[in-house]
């Protein structure tokens, strides 16, 4: 066995080649398993306020603020995550007229992946809630706007708290796409010392599969505890 | 576009997108069902090794199981086995023709690289099937087999007459959705050279510098598919979901 290989690399896995200095953003060519993190975190910081609007829209009324949400949240469902990176890799130089950076590249491609997701989220959420809470809401004289800011959402919102975890988690584990198009995080990094070292494949793709495993399992135990934590106080239709 | 070579090579693609993606569905199936009744077994040993089964492998991500399967395996399963594996190659027979294409059987089928494929998308959905039939069948109130137990049914007739009818009726939607995420995640295997839809659209892509017009065709091809697959589940959900009784 060469663990000695994975031990060696084994900062180069977590952070990869990054270096401090007092340069504004002071920490420099971030990669490994914290490119990862930053991805998916930023990932679902943006994909959050995608798939809100687009949620929302789909449940208006009205067609023309309606379709454009069915559209974007089917099309967007419908494709693989590897083939909207592909596609946004190679249509962005033509559209912007410069050629973007991978990171980038894949951080926008997670946020409109992940905002579709989220928007179904949003959704089923709002639906979940019982009808007689928008009821109520507009009976004591709110506008719908108003019943949706101060009623429904803030118990919606509370409510898909444990989804939104899961879908941190289901992002995490897509972060390791962004190797495909070359960026420096915890499965290029893998792919990197395996090609050079060619004898350990075996210990560092399991190094590699443990290290995604800590981050995930601990999110879905968390989002397992509070899903149990907030049943308990949903508002329920009888 | 539309015909020639690249269209040649877009249909070889989806020829072999639907081929694994259809096989790991079977397979998966039944390891998924496997996986499951392990857990349901009274034995501890089989719970354990079921939850670390299903927890391993939903948590970690298909592109670093894929890579695990293709570039690590070899050093740890057996060297008859790997020869086995190397060897299938010459199974199977030279170029073959299907609806007046010509498809160049020998290299694109039964390769390595699909079998790897194959290994890791069944293995991935299989950890999610069991999931999704476990708390589908934990969705029927335990009522139910108590009281079927008590009218006088054994285990295995209350769980085949009172519990699995119903059970099933919840399962069915989510793996019918799971299936079209097995459709999706099969483009990871482009990364190890299965020949698929989208290693097929980035070919015709650097053959011949079109980008946009490859990659859409590919999104045409898998929005098809899973509107398709989307129409199943409204259909079932019109025609055979009756409310189950609590």
């Amino acid at each position: 066995m060469h663990w000695n290989v994975v031990i060696d690399n084994f900062d180069y896995f977590l952070w990869g080649r990054a270096s401090v200095d007092g340069v504004f953003p002071f920490v420099h060519d971030v990669g490994g398993m914290a490119a990862g993190i930053i991805l998916a975190f930023f990932g679902i910081l943006g994909a959050f306020w995608i798939g809100l609007a687009a949620g929302l829209m789909r449940l208006s009324k009205r067609w023309w603020i309606k379709y454009p949400a069915v559209a974007y949240i089917e099309v967007i469902r419908g494709m693989p995550l590897l083939l909207l990176i592909f596609w946004f890799f190679f249509l962005a130089p033509v559209v912007l007229g410069k050629s973007l950076p991978a990171f980038s590249t894949t951080l926008v491609c997670f946020i409109i992946f992940t905002g579709a997701y989220i928007g179904e989220i949003v959704r089923a959420g709002v639906l979940a809630l019982p009808s007689g809470q928008m009821e109520a809401a507009r009976g004591s004289g709110l506008s719908r706007y108003q019943a949706m800011r101060y009623v429904i959402l803030p118990q919606a919102l509370r409510n898909m708290i444990p989804s939104f975890v899961n879908q941190f988690v289901s992002l995490t584990k897509d972060t390791s796409l962004a190797s495909v198009i070359g960026v420096n995080e915890l499965t290029r990094t893998g792919v990197q010392v395996d090609n050079r070292e060619m004898v350990a494949s075996f210990e560092i793709w399991i190094t590699i599969a443990a290290l995604y495993f800590c981050i995930c399992y601990v999110l879905t135990s968390i989002s397992r505890r509070m899903e149990a934590h907030l049943s308990r106080y949903q508002a329920r239709g009888r | 576009m539309l015909s020639g070579e690249p269209a040649h090579w877009m249909w070889e693609g989806f020829v072999t997108t639907l081929q694994i993606a259809s096989i790991s569905l079977v397979c998966s199936m039944l390891l998924g069902i496997i996986i499951c009744v392990f857990r349901m077994t009274p034995f501890r040993l089989l719970q354990w090794f079921s939850l670390a089964y299903t927890e391993f492998f939903r948590n970690t991500p298909l592109l670093v199981q894929i890579f695990f399967w293709y570039n690590a395996s070899h050093f740890v399963i057996p060297a008859s086995i790997n020869k086995w594996m190397n060897a299938l190659y010459h199974w199977f027979p030279g170029p073959f023709t299907l609806f007046g294409h010509e498809f160049a059987g020998q290299w694109m089928l039964f390769n390595v690289e699909f079998i790897t494929g194959v290994i890791a998308l069944t293995v991935y959905t299989s950890a999610f099937i069991a999931e999704e039939i476990r708390s589908g069948i934990f969705s029927i109130p335990k009522t139910q087999l108590e009281a079927s137990r008590s009218v006088g049914l054994s285990f295995i007739q209350a769980y085949r007459y009172v519990i699995l009818p119903q059970a099933l009726r919840i399962v069915v939607p989510p793996l019918i959705s799971q299936s079209l995420n097995l459709i999706k995640n099969s483009s990871l295997c482009m990364v190890i050279g299965v020949t698929e839809l989208m290693f097929m659209a980035s070919q015709v892509e650097s053959y011949y510098g079109a980008p946009f017009e490859a990659f859409s065709a590919a999104l045409l091809i898998y929005l098809v598919i899973s509107l398709f697959v989307s129409f199943c589940i409204n259909m079932y959900n019109k025609h055979f979901l009756i409310q189950v009784s609590y």
